[in-house]
């Protein structure tokens, strides 16, 4: 396989590793204020926890809702009024509803703004890898992943920087079966932040967390 | 008032059902699931069914029953993979069940297609994916579309919140989801409500489904 292209030349090193809520708090500073934002199931949920509420940030979730409220406490529990991960969530003052074809336009037709999802691998290209792992026993399920990918203005990812063993999942191209094309525009993870530069399909770190920029380029081979 | 009928039988309101029918299940998880439809579609007897969903049933009630009691030749869905739908994954993997993933859009927008009398589709959803493989592909103005076709129900069965006597219909906050593309998109759509609602009574700005396409109403 081929060195990953990576620019690290312009990185500010910070000292510790961003944990979880750290992470989130991280991807939320890069959410302009009055975006229209689309969170992914699983860990993207929880960058709502880190938007302020004076930004005038409005989430859409793809079952149909704009202007999603937080989760629901126990006693405000509606069957009617779900995400897309199926949890209940509160209706805020403001919030509309919409069938599926309109969610999905919605998205299809560039009116969002940002969404943030996870990840299995993303290429230098930009290419995300985040529905299937290719495994021959598994059972392929997509939900609204293909359509996000292609549809928000900036696609954001959030996800670790290497696997449980240590691999990266940044890479010069996919190993596993492709999400969308060309469509990452931004990579948070707790080891650092990239922008990935289309023009020259190059990953550039912008920030480097617990880890020199020179060892991330090691790790990451480039 | 129109054609709408009105049944408190649900086995009756599906009369007609036949074997090898494509039926349009609305809801996204339980929400807007039509319940009371899809356990009168196991009352019926109809087999070798293409059962159109967002999911592929949860445990062991709804679609889930129905592909236990092995009426089910084809699931066309988005998300068939769920944390309890063990039924849906032990006849995939027995080979026993015919699985077509569509990404969520493409499904909403295949429906939308058929009910808006589209031929088909260029979707940039899925370009250069396993998911496209096959599929007429398109360059328009420098951006890559995959040709998606038309998904048609010989019928939908879908769940809203209220009808009125012309069959008007609303729905309640996110169990909206895919109840007014698959009303357009289907030879017969039946429809569940929680209350029927007298002539007048429904703000007609405030109509979601109108009633054209509903054929017939189970209620509550």
């Amino acid at each position: 396989m081929s060195a990953l292209r990576l620019d690290v030349t312009g990185a500010v090193e910070h000292p510790e590793p961003l944990d979880r809520a750290a992470l989130a708090a991280r991807v939320a500073r890069d959410v302009p204020d009055h975006a229209y934002v689309n969170l992914g199931i699983g860990q993207p949920t929880t960058v709502a926890d880190h938007l302020d509420p004076r930004a005038g940030v409005v989430l859409h979730t793809e079952n149909g809702m704009l202007g999603m409220g937080r989760a629901a406490r126990e006693d405000e529990v509606d069957p009617d009024l779900i995400n897309a991960g199926k949890v209940p969530v509160v209706e805020p003052p403001g919030a509309s509803y919409f069938h599926h074809a309109d969610s999905f336009a919605m998205m299809r037709g560039g009116h969002l703004d940002v969404c943030v999802l996870g990840a299995f691998q993303v290429s230098a290209a930009g290419d995300l890898a985040n529905w299937h792992t290719g495994a021959p026993d598994a059972i392929p399920a997509v939900g609204g992943a293909m359509d996000l990918a292609i549809g928000a203005k900036q696609v954001f990812v959030m996800m670790s920087l290497l696997t449980k063993d240590g691999t990266p999942k940044i890479v010069p191209s996919l190993t596993y079966p492709a999400t969308g094309l060309g469509c990452v525009d931004r990579v948070f993870t707790d080891l650092g932040v990239f922008a990935i530069d289309h023009e020259r399909q190059t990953v550039v770190l912008l920030e480097a967390y617990g880890a020199s920029a020179a060892d991330l380029a090691e790790r990451l081979g480039g | 008032m129109g054609r709408t009928t009105f049944h408190t039988d649900p086995v009756e309101a599906l009369a007609g059902v036949a074997d090898g029918d494509t039926v349009l299940v609305g809801g996204f998880g339980m929400a807007g699931m039509p319940v009371r439809l899809v356990d009168a579609l196991i009352e019926t007897g109809a087999t070798d069914l293409t059962i159109v969903s967002n999911n592929a049933g949860n445990g062991e009630t709804g679609l889930a029953a129905l592909l236990k009691a092995r009426r089910v030749a084809k699931v066309i869905c988005s998300f068939p993979r769920q944390a309890d739908s063990y039924v849906f994954d032990g006849l995939y993997r027995a080979g026993e069940i015919e699985l077509e993933v569509v990404p969520q859009g493409n499904l909403a927008e295949r429906m939308r297609a058929a009910g808006a009398g589209i031929g088909a589709f260029y979707s940039p959803t899925g370009v250069g994916t396993l998911l496209a493989e096959g599929k007429e592909q398109r360059t328009i103005d420098g951006r890559d579309y995959v040709l998606e076709m038309p998904i048609r129900g010989d019928w939908a069965l879908v769940a809203a919140q209220a009808a009125d006597p012309m069959g008007n219909l609303v729905y309640r906050k996110t169990a909206r989801n895919f109840g007014p593309v698959m009303a357009t998109a289907a030879a017969t759509t039946v429809v569940e409500v929680r209350e029927t609602v007298e002539l007048g009574a429904m703000d007609p700005e405030a109509v979601v489904t109108p009633g054209i396409y509903v054929d017939r109403v189970v209620t509550a």
